[in-house]
């Protein structure tokens, strides 16, 4: 036998038209993919869309945060008083701890497995841009942690009504209430995600952010107590400048008719507390600059 | 029951690259904070006691020991190259017990280092309390990572189960329940602080024998649960 002869190949090869065809339907475009980020980062926050054992962390941290709102109302009921023992303001520096876990469990899961599986390259292969997944990231973590603070304030104010009490009062106060919490979500939100997206092992981003949370907290509270303790009480509110949740204290304390919650009461003015809004300001954008310089590059 | 290549990878997964800066902020931190408070407050052993029991003993040890512990044997399960280590002939006690002379290490150079070097800052181990915390911050390493390299091996959120015990359970509940105390290794380092130092600044809840039984019952037992764990491994894909 022998082979065919070459003269007979190009009878028999042709290149077949198997009917691919370009899409030529409507395209959603850049705000629909950062919209879907948005949503996705949003809801993995608390779990839903990911795995059962994924959802028991943050579902039972949200319940941590509510149950005592809840206490707190079903007494503030029944005892008929004609106001909250807690402050709206001061709910979220009570349970400071419980926010500190939740961001430091779900910022890590929200940026740092996308870095360290690589997948970052895939998501800039679709048509957004640089500054779309760090918006999309930063306030799907920012709303995760608003509703975290604001449901248990809604809880308290709902409560008060139930309680007959001042409604007029009582909304400013929660007016109040929700501005600071909000200010706060965008404040640990940012520090959260810099802080994980910085370290890309999920362990050692969870041990960072909560270092730089409570450690700041801690240090900040001591150093202000001996400041009060040896009469220097005029140090305290600058010191209250150098952690995220003394900051937060102090913007509320100076704009947002919160009592002096420094040691000794060391009321913040509104000459100081310009300088704590500034520096929040600063700060919030200096996580977003610290944010987009690192995916400048990130697995390209 | 060392295995030298063991502990030199895991020493370089605890320390390599970027992870070290987060250890040494600490330990930073201690050391300008106690600068801070003895040139503004002057030489007092009070406030040396204050801040050594609540900043260094109560927050750092605990967060180093969480680091380390977990650290040594967490990301290696998460991310599935445990295998490697586990196929070679090596016992698997022998990999948690070399892992936990590490972890140890780590913990103790830099907890109870930065605890002895603040304490003479502060106040020159007036009433010995430098010495004290820093026998204190010893002993809670061995606990710590012994309890928080159990965790590791048992859970893939073992960081943030170990923060909450160690900042909820010990700071919070701790100071609120009497009881609780009975249940912390942090107290348990303090009674044998109180012993070292004799009566006076340090004050710990539970006796020196009690503490001394719990300490190593629940180092050995964590240990040995650890191996156990370590035994019938199974390894799970990404959430």
């Amino acid at each position: 036998m022998s082979t065919p002869a070459p003269e007979a190949a190009p009878d028999t090869t042709r290149i077949h038209n198997i009917g691919y065809r370009s899409y030529d339907g409507p395209r959603l475009g850049r705000s629909y993919a950062r919209r879907s980020l948005f949503s996705q980062s949003l809801r993995g926050a608390y779990g839903l869309g990911r795995s059962a054992k994924s959802k028991v962390l943050p579902m039972l941290l949200f319940g941590v945060m509510c149950a005592p709102a809840l206490i707190i109302v079903a007494i503030s009921v029944y005892t008929k008083a004609d106001e909250l023992f807690v402050e709206y303001t001061q709910y979220a520096v009570l349970l400071q701890l419980v926010i500190a876990v939740y961001l430091a469990s779900q910022a890590p899961q929200s940026v740092s497995r996308d870095l360290r599986f690589r997948t970052v390259p895939l998501y800039f292969s679709r048509p957004i841009e640089r500054v779309d997944y760090v918006l999309a990231k930063y306030g799907a973590m920012a709303s995760a942690l608003f509703i975290l603070t604001a449901s248990p304030l809604l809880i308290l104010w709902i409560g008060s009504m139930l309680a007959k009490m001042d409604f007029v009062e009582q909304a400013k106060l929660f007016g109040q209430g929700l501005v600071s919490v909000a200010v706060l979500s965008v404040l640990f939100s940012g520090v959260g995600l810099v802080m994980a997206a910085l370290t890309p092992r999920r362990g050692f981003g969870v041990a960072a952010v909560i270092a730089v949370l409570t450690i700041t907290y801690g240090a900040v509270s001591t150093l202000q107590g001996i400041s009060y303790a040896t009469e220097n009480t005029g140090a305290v509110p600058w010191l209250g400048l150098f952690s995220p949740l003394t900051l937060v204290i102090g913007l509320q304390n100076a704009f947002l008719g919160a009592p002096a919650s420094f040691p000794g009461e060391v009321p913040v003015g509104a000459g100081a507390g310009v300088v704590y809004l500034v520096v929040i300001l600063g700060l919030i954008a200096a996580c977003y600059g610290i944010l987009m310089a690192r995916y400048r590059k990130v697995g390209l | 029951m060392y295995d030298p290549t063991v502990a030199r990878l895991t020493y370089r997964a605890l320390l390599g690259r970027r992870r070290a800066a987060i250890l040494f902020l600490l330990p930073g931190l201690l050391l300008i904070i106690a600068a801070a408070v003895r040139a503004i407050n002057g030489a007092d052993d009070q406030v040396a006691a204050d801040l050594l029991g609540g900043f260094a003993l109560a927050t750092m040890v605990p967060l180093i020991g969480v680091i380390a512990g977990t650290g040594a044997i967490g990301p290696e399960i998460d991310d599935g190259s445990i295998v490697y280590l586990l196929s070679k002939p090596v016992k698997r006690p022998t990999i948690i017990i070399t892992k936990l002379i590490v972890a140890i290490a780590v913990t103790m150079a830099f907890s109870a280092v930065p605890t002895l070097i603040a304490g003479f800052i502060l106040n020159g181990n007036g009433q010995q309390v430098a010495v004290a915390y820093t026998v204190a911050a010893l002993v809670a390493s061995i606990a710590y990572s012994a309890l928080f390299l159990l965790l590791g091996t048992i859970s893939r959120h073992a960081v943030v189960i170990g923060l909450v015990y160690a900042l909820v359970w010990e700071a919070l509940f701790g100071s609120l329940i009497a009881g609780a105390r009975t249940l912390s290794v942090q107290q348990w380092a303090l009674a044998l602080a109180e012993k070292v130092t004799g009566e006076g600044l340090i004050s710990s809840d539970v006796a020196l024998p009690t503490a001394t039984v719990l300490l190593v019952v629940v180092t050995l037992g964590a240990t040995w649960f650890a191996g156990h764990k370590l035994r019938t491994l199974t390894l799970a894909g990404e959430e």
